[in-house]
């Protein structure tokens, strides 16, 4: 069984983004593996331990997201691949779903994809979708657990309103939110590995597909509007007053 | 401009948010709604109440379970037929699915969690959160149709008009999914956090009463228990912090913040919960923030409106029956 698990490399979500002339800026903040990435990761390796599969994570990104890359190997992924092209400066979700399905089809017999459920920066978690939509694969989308019974995989699916089982047939393309387990941290050997491992960089014309013209495209960036309310503690002679207190300021909010 | 809406439901039950689609969509002209599903002309009806003009209907057995690809095909046919300008959806994990699929078939964009629109000529400038709502962007879509989902309660639902109709199409549905549901277990019932007017959550604080001499679970169990009748008093949903979720008091449904739920209600009820930035990200939007903890340096208080320094186990039971009392409950 051979796997491929999208990631992408993000700002760590401790950082503060501000907008900054007109571009995004996380200071000196430390880049790392999306976080929702590596539930994805983590799923893929419990399937590598399950059934003997190959794991290769996949990312689109600049040079310096192999670090993110690296990661996923020290983490316990067999190799690692980085599409990165000067062209791919403006990419929507629309042309990375497209880039990533011609490099998992240039891969080749995969039987599994497997991405996080969102990204932390632009957050739009679309991109499992249109992978399956452009590859034709069916989706299992949202899985809390993944089953492979030979050619079938069945899945959990998390969803508001429940649970549900759904399943297809491979190749399928997943995704996994937090129930899949927690990720599984690198190991002293993964890490000696992953330090050492040569990532192969392919570029569009490798993946044999041109950069895709941006139908979504930013026309301003904006820092929200701060919220400068200071917080009025609220204490009264007991805790029954304070409660009382309390009670009657919300109420006064006219917002129940 | 040729607007139409996704009326999203799970089994009938339609999510609330498509409401608002409907009442954005009706600011820009008449209103097409899309009902899919089986059986499903009752929520045709309700479209026509809420403000459609016209219902497109494909009711077929196929389509009796959402699957995205099924759901996908049927609608990128009929926007291949009629060249709708706007696909308004409500931000659901179904609709955004059925968005992004079909946006691939009909080579255009999607826009996801908009918090508002204005519209330039057919155009519309979106504005979203990003960076889990640390920044904002103005985003357009250089194609059509431009598929553009709303987050929840950033819009006004429009008021029920019973009776209301419209004009009714029976479409086809295109069920070529290769996928299976092969079983469905329901979920807590109660109110969904994205639908909420009032949060109230739970932290690591509510597993914090030694005098209960109950272990850490036992503990946050009863914790629990205090934050759900406060928020049953108020009509509202019961939420929680990561560090809740992943010490297993409250399954992960409840959880609030950047790896959980953006939420945007009213008020929003912050008890034991110390305030760490990804879950402060997940509130950003709501109106009203209220902080009940033990510690006065918690930065939870950065972010309150009003805040209690105090222990919830005492305050909490306080506080729901001082909400009783003037309620009238």
């Amino acid at each position: 069984v051979k796997i491929v698990v999208c990631i992408k490399q993000v700002p760590d979500s401790e950082a503060k983004v501000i907008a900054k002339d007109g571009q995004v800026s996380w200071g000196e903040s430390p880049l790392v593996i999306n976080p929702f990435d590596e539930y994805a990761v983590e799923g893929a390796l419990q399937q590598k331990e399950a059934l003997g599969a190959e794991v290769t994570a996949l990312c689109i990104g600049p040079e310096s997201a192999k670090d993110a890359l690296k990661h996923a190997l020290a983490m316990g992924a067999d190799s690692a691949i980085l599409v990165s092209d000067p062209g791919l400066a403006q990419l929507d979700t629309q042309g990375a779903a497209r880039i990533l399905a011609a490099a998992i089809q240039k891969i080749g017999g995969v039987d599994m994809v497997i991405f996080g459920r969102q990204t932390l920066d632009s957050g739009s978690g679309l991109t499992t979708a249109q992978t399956a939509r452009v590859l034709g694969w069916p989706m299992l989308a949202l899985a809390g657990s993944i089953k492979v019974d030979g050619n079938k995989v069945m899945v959990e699916r998390v969803i508001e309103e429940g649970k549900q089982t759904i399943s297809a047939n491979q190749p399928v393309v997943l995704s996994v939110v937090q129930s899949i387990g927690e990720p599984r941290y690198p190991s002293f050997m993964g890490i000696r590995k992953a330090s050492k491992a040569e990532i192969p960089v392919w570029t569009m014309a490798d993946v044999g597909c041109s950069a895709p013209a941006a139908t979504v495209s930013r026309t301003e960036l904006m820092n929200p509007p701060s919220r400068d309310i200071p917080c009025e503690i609220v204490s009264g002679s007991s805790p029954e007053e304070t409660a009382d207190l309390l009670a009657e300021k919300i109420l006064a909010e006219k917002i129940l | 401009m040729k607007t139409w809406v996704y009326i999203d439901h799970f089994k009938g039950e339609i999510v609330p948010a498509s409401w608002e689609a409907v009442g954005v969509g009706k600011t820009f002209g008449p209103v097409t709604a899309l009902v899919f599903g089986s059986n499903a002309e009752a929520l045709a009806q309700a479209a026509f109440e809420y403000g459609a003009d016209e219902v497109l209907l494909a009711d077929d057995p196929a389509l009796a379970d959402f699957r995205a690809e099924a759901y996908a095909s049927t609608l990128t046919a009929l926007a291949t037929d009629a060249n709708p300008d706007l696909i308004l959806l409500p931000t659901t994990f179904r609709a955004k699915e059925m968005a992004a699929m079909s946006a691939i078939d009909l080579n255009s964009g999607v826009i996801v969690d908009a918090t508002a629109l204005a519209a330039d000529g057919d155009k519309l400038v979106v504005t979203r959160p990003i960076y889990e709502g640390k920044l904002q962007e103005k985003v357009v879509c250089a194609s059509k149709p431009q598929f553009i989902t709303l987050r929840g309660r950033a819009f006004p639902r429009p008021a029920r008009e019973a009776g209301r109709s419209g004009t009714l199409t029976k479409v086809a549905a295109k069920a070529d999914a290769k996928t299976t549901v092969e079983g469905y277990a329901a979920g807590e019932s109660g109110v969904s956090l994205g639908d909420a007017g009032v949060i109230v959550s739970g932290g690591r604080g509510v597993s914090n009463n030694p005098s209960l001499g109950l272990d850490e679970k036992e503990t946050a169990k009863k914790g629990f228990e205090l934050v759900g009748a406060l928020a049953g008093v108020l009509g509202g949903a019961v939420g929680a912090s990561r560090a809740a979720v992943d010490a297993g008091y409250v399954p992960y449904s409840h959880q609030v913040g950047q790896t959980g739920k953006v939420v945007s209600p009213d008020l929003y009820i912050a008890a034991g919960i110390s305030g760490a930035i990804q879950h402060i990200v997940g509130i950003r939007t709501a109106k009203v923030v209220v902080a009940i903890n033990k510690d006065a340096e918690a930065p939870i208080f950065q972010v309150a409106r009003y805040g209690v320094v105090g222990d919830l186990f005492t305050f909490l039971p306080l506080l729901t029956e001082a909400f009783k009392k003037k309620l009238g409950k």
